[in-house]
């Protein structure tokens, strides 16, 4: 069970009170109506599953309801940090998640 | 005879108290402190069960978690508990233990024959060979295998004990109390740490309780008393004996399973039987010593043949020898100490036969000055007897241990005492992702790197000097509390010579030819197995281990994986840090889901939600159905109904007259800013911007990939202040929908939202009397057709409470929900009730619910679609708003060639041929019934009823390019032969136009 660290509550709480939600910084592209069906693919449909770093969002669900970012490696699960939404992350893998 | 094998003094047991226990039906007596396994020992009881596959006959061979063969059936009836270790149950008086297996009796077992003569047809992956074909025949196969394999029985009747759980935090958590461990915990807690110590023993000390060393001068067993004593009065130390840390997870979380009354009897005398402690800790030390490790070589599984540390252990903490003639084999200094425990406990050790050519050092002299034979450069190759060990044969072996070099000669002997060097238990410290490493200096796997706050001290990582182990848990403990270790430990000389890496044992014949040499005796593996798997072409030590089955038992393979391993390396030529190792996972021994499942069971597993008005529910006859964890009524059966009869009686009255549903389910979302409008907009598929202050608008959610997610009606309640409804099943879904896009993509936009799904309770009434029936109960809101319209919504007193009511329709006919605070939800309940008794108001459920619904065509998200529709593929392109600014969630995907393709599965209207038929939901729809199978499935029937009003069922369902075969016929084979057709139609069959909810 992980131990996360909610940047909003700036407690570490359990696993159980949080919801994961997917690869973090994919941003809803501001006109979709410009891009190609390709494009558009890409951002509904297409994640990263890497081996290693991986920047994602959770919800503390059962606490603040604040969605925030971690960036957590995939094999080990270590959580390096963790950051509120729109800042940028601090640990970052070349060539991976970034 | 009773007790033949227990010393006069010595050991921790307590003489003064004798125990009564059973084994087998037969009476037998031990003494407190006792486990049972050494009670049945003292006792010389030698068969404790039959092995698995060959039903040969089984003897205690260890001491702790180790054991492999003594797996017991404790107690009778509801109260039995199948499967532990003799070794780790504590004897308490009136103790039922039977043997697991064997038939008629583990002494005497006729499956041994089937064993002996069969033996050879059972190789590794002998299921695999043997039961594979022909198919069909495995039924009959696998109820023979069942009955022949496996050990204890579970109980079918209800656990009568309780478990429970506790959540636990601390600084220090010190897995293990031995040397190591209890050190450890010294130095963090007089550091002031909170600490927090577990063993799997009732009492701390582990090695030092049967070791004849001195601490600092002290004996052993008192400085290991006089450790636990000073940490049980540290404030900030929890000491936890019979407690068995069993898994240890991501960021320093544990498992850790305490035996509570297991010790005083089968069933708790009140409270909690056993106890979960959920440890998160900052730092962890591992201090889970070393598991001894045995020699394979013929019939090293006789009953006699037993590990020398366990022997030592029994000499010395229980006071028991088991047996009266010993041989000793050793790789190393170890069996020395047994061979003086038994000599110094009276008892004949015939010889210490020792692999090593040229073994020197203190223990060496001590057993030579005790007179004890010493044969160097010898093993015992093979053990006989029939029931139990009668005889050694022992034999001179080269000096790389790899085959024999002279005559074997015969020792007589009842006890083998076996010392193959030490395994640390690495276990725990695999659990969070590390792999072991083979360190090549003490021949055995220690832990790898670990990303943990973890420290390790002791045997775990081969120190095992008794000195050794305490200075470094000392050193961990201060290095886990961020302090200076004070305590320095010595215990005399503990010098040792070089053990012999050794594991197979060579015999005078090949591996494939000599008698059994087992390696996991649980799942009955020997060396031979192994090497045929080898030959067969299984390299990989994970396809070894599952298609020889070996570490597959309840001891997962804690003595015999080393030696597999080994064995493997060797056939392969490759070095054992090659072959590598299996990985350990929870749980280190085996935890009773009773005691995962703790409180969290029958009421207490899942909440139930019940709405205000429950009670009337229950009182008025009303079968439930759980809608998530809501529980909804479902019918009002009325005495000598049939279902059907009262979905027929409750759809006639709503069509007829008056029904009411409770409808507090439904999620509710009340919605406020400046920018709730705007927000709206964006999430749903049609427009908010125009809807106003009054009025209430339909509306359907998408995913960005442009399917159905969620429904449901919004009121407006004025500019900055909307209330959302959803399905019962999806409110928190959208809710955290809603939140998730206003704070990650339009944080510009003020909006607020607030579950008030509990605050409100609904009572939704419809049918042509439904405005008579609001009319005697409210008198301050205009409720004329034209001045309270379809889709208005308005504030008004509804029986003397204010009360929201909305005119909306899920049945297709003039309907209202009067939404009341949730208090007061009961007493409107009651109050429509008694005002619509005059029209015969009939309560009615989900059920009729959704019979109503379906006769008018309305979806269900989640029973009608299933995430792969979007609205048009559900005939629900008018809600699609086609001028809105913002590109609503979802809209793009509409244009995916994919998506936009005509002749995707639609939802259309089945109506059956026969009008009598009510087509089974899920009956997949195809167009051909003859042709061959399997069939080209066009869709599938997603809901279907009776429709008592219009004397015919009726069903929704997709089909492929549904909307272009109006009028077609599609049918439907069922799986007891009968093809039911239904004609492809509009899914409106009642009141086409919609002018009853109007009116």
């Amino acid at each position: 069970m992980l131990h996360i660290y909610c940047p909003y509550c700036e407690e570490l709480r359990e696993e159980e009170e949080f919801s994961y939600s997917g690869e973090a910084h994919i941003a809803r592209p501001t006109d979709p109506e410009a891009l190609t069906d390709a494009e558009w693919g890409d951002y509904v449909f297409f994640r990263k599953n890497p081996r290693g770093l991986h920047h994602e969002m959770w919800n503390h669900a059962a606490g603040c309801r604040r969605y925030f970012n971690a960036t957590r490696d995939t094999q080990s699960y270590e959580i390096h940090e963790t950051y509120k939404m729109g800042e940028k992350p601090s640990v970052t893998s070349q060539g991976a998640a970034q | 005879m009773s007790q033949v094998n227990r010393l006069q003094q010595g050991g921790r047991v307590d003489r003064s108290k004798p125990l009564t226990f059973t084994w087998n039906g037969k009476q037998f007596q031990g003494y407190q402190g006792d486990t049972l396994a050494s009670a049945m020992l003292a006792n010389g009881i030698k068969v404790v069960g039959r092995s698995f596959k060959y039903s040969r006959p089984r003897g205690i061979f260890g001491h702790g978690a180790e054991e492999a063969n003594a797996l017991m059936q404790l107690g009778v009836g509801k109260e039995t508990i199948p499967n532990p270790r003799a070794t780790q149950v504590e004897l308490f008086n009136g103790l039922e233990a039977s043997a697991t297996n064997g038939w008629p009796n583990s002494d005497f077992d006729l499956m041994e024959w089937v064993g002996k003569i069969g033996g050879k047809m059972m190789p590794p992956g002998f299921y695999y060979k043997t039961f594979m074909w022909p198919e069909k025949m495995w039924m009959t196969y696998e109820k023979f295998i069942r009955k022949a394999a496996g050990y204890g029985k579970a109980s079918l009747e209800a656990d009568p004990d309780i478990y429970d759980k506790l959540n636990r935090h601390c600084d220090v958590m010190v897995v293990g109390a031995g040397p190591a461990g209890l050190a450890a915990a010294l130095e963090a807690g007089r550091a002031g740490k909170r600490v927090i110590l577990a063993d799997e023993q009732n009492e701390f000390g582990g090695s030092l309780l049967a070791s004849k060393q001195s601490v600092n001068g002290q004996p052993a067993a008192e400085w290991a008393e006089a450790a636990a004593a000073e940490l049980a009065a540290m404030d900030n130390v929890v000491c936890l004996p019979r407690t068995t840390v069993f898994g240890y997870y991501d960021q320093n979380f544990l498992g850790a399973l305490e035996r509570r009354t297991d010790h005083e009897g089968m069933t708790a005398p009140s409270g909690s039987r056993q106890r979960i402690h959920r440890i998160r800790a900052h730092q962890v030390v591992l201090a889970t010593g070393a598991i001894e490790r045995p020699l394979v070589f013929a019939n090293n599984d006789l009953p006699g043949v037993m590990l020398s540390g366990s022997v030592a252990t029994y000499v010395n903490r229980f006071g028991v020898v088991p047996g009266n003639r010993a041989v000793v084999m050793t790789t190393n200094d170890s069996g020395y100490q047994t061979a003086l425990d038994i000599h110094a406990a009276g008892r004949t050790v015939v010889a210490i036969v020792d692999t090593r050519h040229n073994p020197e050092g203190r223990l060496l002299d001590a057993a030579r000055a005790a007179g004890i034979t010493v044969k160097t450069g010898h093993a015992v190759i093979e053990a006989k007897g029939g029931k139990q060990v009668t005889d050694a044969l022992v034999a001179p072996i080269d000096a790389a241990g790899d085959s024999v070099t002279g005559k074997p000669v015969s020792m007589s002997c009842d006890l083998i005492a076996v010392a193959g060097g030490w395994s640390p238990v690495v276990h725990l410290s695999c659990h969070t992702g590390s792999r072991p490493q083979w360190n090549d200096d003490i021949a055995a796997f220690v832990p790898g790197p670990s990303i943990q706050k973890q420290h390790l001290a002791g045997a775990i990582i081969g120190e095992y000097t008794t000195a050794g182990a305490l200075n470094m848990g000392a050193a961990m403990g201060a290095e886990a509390a961020g302090a200076e270790a004070g305590s320095n430990y010595d215990c005399g000389d503990e010098s040792v010579c070089p053990a012999q890496p050794m594991y197979l044992v060579p015999h005078t014949k090949s591996v494939m030819r000599a008698p059994k040499q087992f390696v996991d005796f649980q799942n009955d593996v020997t060396a031979a197995g192994i090497t045929l798997a080898n030959n067969e072409g299984f390299e990989s030590i994970e396809h070894v281990k599952r298609y020889t089955a070996m570490g597959f038992g309840t001891d997962q393979g804690k003595t015999g994986n080393i030696n597999g391993m080994a064995i493997t390396a060797k056939n392969l030529g490759k070095t054992i840090a090659e072959t590598g190792t299996t990985i350990f996972r929870p749980a280190y021994t085996p935890v009773t889901f009773g005691a995962l499942g703790g409180r969290d069971i029958g009421d207490l597993l899942d909440p139930a939600r019940h709405t205000a008005m429950h009670p009337w529910h229950v009182e008025n006859g009303a079968l439930f159905e759980n809608v998530g964890q809501w529980k909804r009524p479902w019918y009002y059966p009325k005495a000598g109904e049939t279902m059907q009869d009262t979905l027929n009686r409750e759809c006639m009255a709503v069509r007829n007259s008056v029904g009411m549903v409770d409808a507090s389910t439904l999620g509710k979302i009340d919605i406020q800013g400046k920018d709730a409008r705007e927000f709206l907009n964006r999430v749903y598929t049609n427009a908010f911007s125009k809807l106003a202050p009054g009025k209430c608008r339909y509306g359907l959610m998408l995913k960005e990939d442009g399917m159905v997610f969620d429904d449901g009606v919004t009121a407006c309640i004025n500019d900055n202040h909307f209330v959302m409804t959803t399905t019962s099943g999806g409110a928190a879904a959208v809710m955290s929908w809603l939140e998730m896009w206003s704070q990650t993509e339009w944080p510009e936009l003020e909006v607020y939202f607030t579950s008030v799904t509990d605050h409100w309770a609904t009572c939704s009434f419809s049918g042509p009397n439904a405005r008579k029936v609001l009319a005697k109960l409210c008198d301050d809101v205009d409720l004329s057709a034209d001045a309270f319209k379809f889709m208005d919504w308005r504030e008004g007193t509804v029986a003397g409470i204010k009360a929201r009511i909305f005119r909306i329709s899920f049945t297709g006919e003039l309907a209202y929900e009067v939404n009341v605070p949730a208090n007061q939800g009961l007493y409107m309940w009651q109050k429509i009730m008694a005002a619509g008794e005059e029209f015969g108001i009939t309560p009615y459920g989900t059920e009729t619910m959704h019979v109503l619904r379906a006769e008018k065509g309305y979806i269900i998200v989640g029973q009608d679609t299933d995430g792969s529709l979007t609205p048009q593929d559900c005939g629900m392109d008018w809600i699609v708003g086609k001028k809105k600014e913002f590109s609503f969630l979802g809209k793009r995907s509409f244009t995916r060639p994919d998506t936009a393709r005509t002749d995707r599965k639609h939802l259309v209207g089945l109506k059956p041929i026969d009008p009598t038929v009510v087509i089974p939901e899920g009956s997949q729809a195809v167009a051909d019934p003859n042709q061959p199978i399997p069939m080209d499935m066009l869709g599938h029937v997603t809901s279907s009823y009776w429709s008592e009003c219009l004397g015919h069922g009726i069903a929704m369902g997709t089909v492929k390019n549904g909307f272009n075969m109006m009028g077609e016929t599609v049918y439907f084979p069922q799986a007891d032969g009968r093809v039911l057709a239904a004609e492809i139609v509009s899914p409106v069959f009642y009141d086409a136009k919609g002018e009853r909810h109007h009116d």
